[in-house]
């Protein structure tokens, strides 16, 4: 019963900010709502037992993503208005067409489809994704330790990226 | 307990709402925040079905794609800034200078 009135009110909340992404005009409140969204998120990450994935959900993203995304939209100004007019012709009717069918289609699977998209849980015992520290550094460590440090590399291949971004200088012409 | 469809279609309706923005924004920052969207109803549909499946791999699943993500801030952001510098504007309707 809590997590069904929970769950609505943080979806609505999530919905609400993923709106305000899409539709503001200032990019700030775009931001802001990004902000809203992946904190609702992150409680309805809580919710689901995923409690170091919440934590680091609202260190990295809301934290650290959201601020480099402020840092950026003050370093280049808030635009002037952005023209919504569609340059190329008819792109906006054969785009809406495409979602149209695929909207109806994976509806059609979903309701009409003679496969489960999750079978139920095998156990009632949430005791095995209860995601403390240790129940995901297990696996983390173990199965997945090839690819924990292939991101390792890439996060250092990304800063390093990133660096020689900003030194680039433009040959004075 | 929600029935962890319900988590999925929330994170359907986050996914599309990203999508339509993608589509129709042209500030390249905006059309960013868009992708992040995107990224995250992903990571609600492995958390919901790791959770229904009694399984703790969607969590790790999570973390790799948080750290893609914030390795894919870093860099893009670092370019639109460049990009910022040369052409003083963060719409991606003037990017052509590639067309051939």
């Amino acid at each position: 019963m809590v997590e069904a009135l929970l769950f609505v009110v943080l979806g609505l909340v999530a919905l609400v900010g993923a709106v305000t992404v899409v539709m503001a005009r200032n990019p700030v409140h775009s931001a802001l709502g990004l902000l809203a969204t992946l904190l609702a998120v992150a409680v309805l990450y809580v919710i689901q037992l995923a409690h170091l994935v919440a934590a680091v959900q609202v260190i990295v993203y809301a934290g650290a993503v959201l601020t480099l995304f402020l840092f950026v939209i003050m370093l280049i100004g808030v635009d002037e208005e952005e023209t919504r007019e569609e340059k190329l012709p008819y792109q906006r009717w054969i785009v809406g067409g495409l979602s149209v069918v695929i909207i109806l289609f994976a509806a059609g699977l979903t309701l009409f489809g003679d496969f489960e998209w999750v079978p139920a849980a095998t156990s009632t015992l949430p005791s095995t994704t209860n995601g403390t520290v240790e129940a995901v550094a297990v696996p983390l460590f173990t199965d997945w330790v090839l690819a924990f440090e292939a991101t390792a590399l890439l996060l250092t291949v990304a800063a390093a990226g990133a660096i020689s971004l900003a030194h680039f200088r433009r040959r004075e012409t | 307990m929600v029935d962890p469809g319900w988590y999925m279609a929330l994170a359907a309706a986050l996914f599309f709402i990203g999508a339509v923005g993608l589509l129709v924004r042209r500030n390249a920052l905006i059309m960013f925040m868009c992708i992040e969207l995107m990224l995250n109803a992903v990571n609600l549909t492995l958390i919901s079905a790791g959770r229904a499946l009694n399984d703790i791999n969607g969590q790790v699943a999570v973390f790799f794609i948080l750290v893609v993500a914030a390795a894919e801030v870093v860099v893009g952001l670092a370019i639109i800034v460049s990009i910022f510098r040369l052409r003083a504007s963060a719409s991606v309707d003037e990017l052509s200078d590639m067309r051939g």
